[in-house]
């Protein structure tokens, strides 16, 4: 049954780096800024993804937390970006 | 890896599956379809059912593993249920402000003339 599991977790991480795959297109292909944006941000959650399956197939909390820091500082990132989009500068006075 | 039992391994190999593939279609939806706004919605398909769907899947294997329940995986699941709709608003907001702030540049010699 392991098996299994290994051959689900293996097929998993291919599917998240196909779909980096097809960020990275988009974010190089993107006609405008917000499509870059939006790429990046698909960018974050996957690799995010892939970090979670990583952690399923070695039992491990170590790339829990990684996922975790990864969630937050892409978070970060795409909000301050559209932010900057929408108004010309991230922190204004 | 090897001491999983059947009850969490064969749950969690179908939430992978699913998860992957779903992650994978909104990821093509961002690459083919035309508009951007269009374009907004598959991405979000993925990083919410998907993510949940493997959040799951990490939270089964782990809880199998250690012999107790492990739920830490919630974080991460309370973390992207806050913080989707807010990026998502924020992009749509930008982009809806730059196609108008260049519909009114392409306007602007008409009504000079």
């Amino acid at each position: 049954m392991s098996a299994l599991l290994e051959l689900a977790v293996t097929f998993a991480s291919l599917c998240f780096a196909l779909a980096m795959l097809f960020a990275t297109v988009r974010l190089f292909r993107g006609p405008a800024a917000q499509d870059r944006v939006l790429a990046l941000d698909v960018m974050y959650a996957n690799g995010m993804l892939l970090l979670l399956a990583l952690g399923i197939r070695f039992v491990s909390s170590a790339y829990f937390d990684m996922a975790l820091l990864i969630a937050l500082f892409g978070f970060v990132g795409t909000i301050a970006l559209a932010k900057f989009l929408l108004r010309g500068e991230v922190i204004e006075p | 890896m090897s001491d999983i039992p059947t009850w969490a391994a064969l749950p969690a190999a179908i939430l992978l599956i699913v998860g992957g593939l779903l992650a994978a279609i909104g990821a093509l939806g961002v690459v083919r379809l035309p508009d951007f706004l269009t374009r907004m919605h598959p991405p979000a398909m993925g990083s919410t059912l998907g993510a949940g769907c493997v959040l799951i899947a990490s939270m089964l294997v782990s809880s199998a593993a250690a012999g107790r329940p492990v739920v830490h995986a919630l974080l991460i699941t309370l973390f992207v249920v806050m913080t989707a709709p807010v990026t998502a608003m924020l992009l749509a907001r930008a982009a809806l402000y730059r196609s108008k702030r260049r519909a009114g540049e392409d306007r602007r010699p008409d009504q000079a003339e």
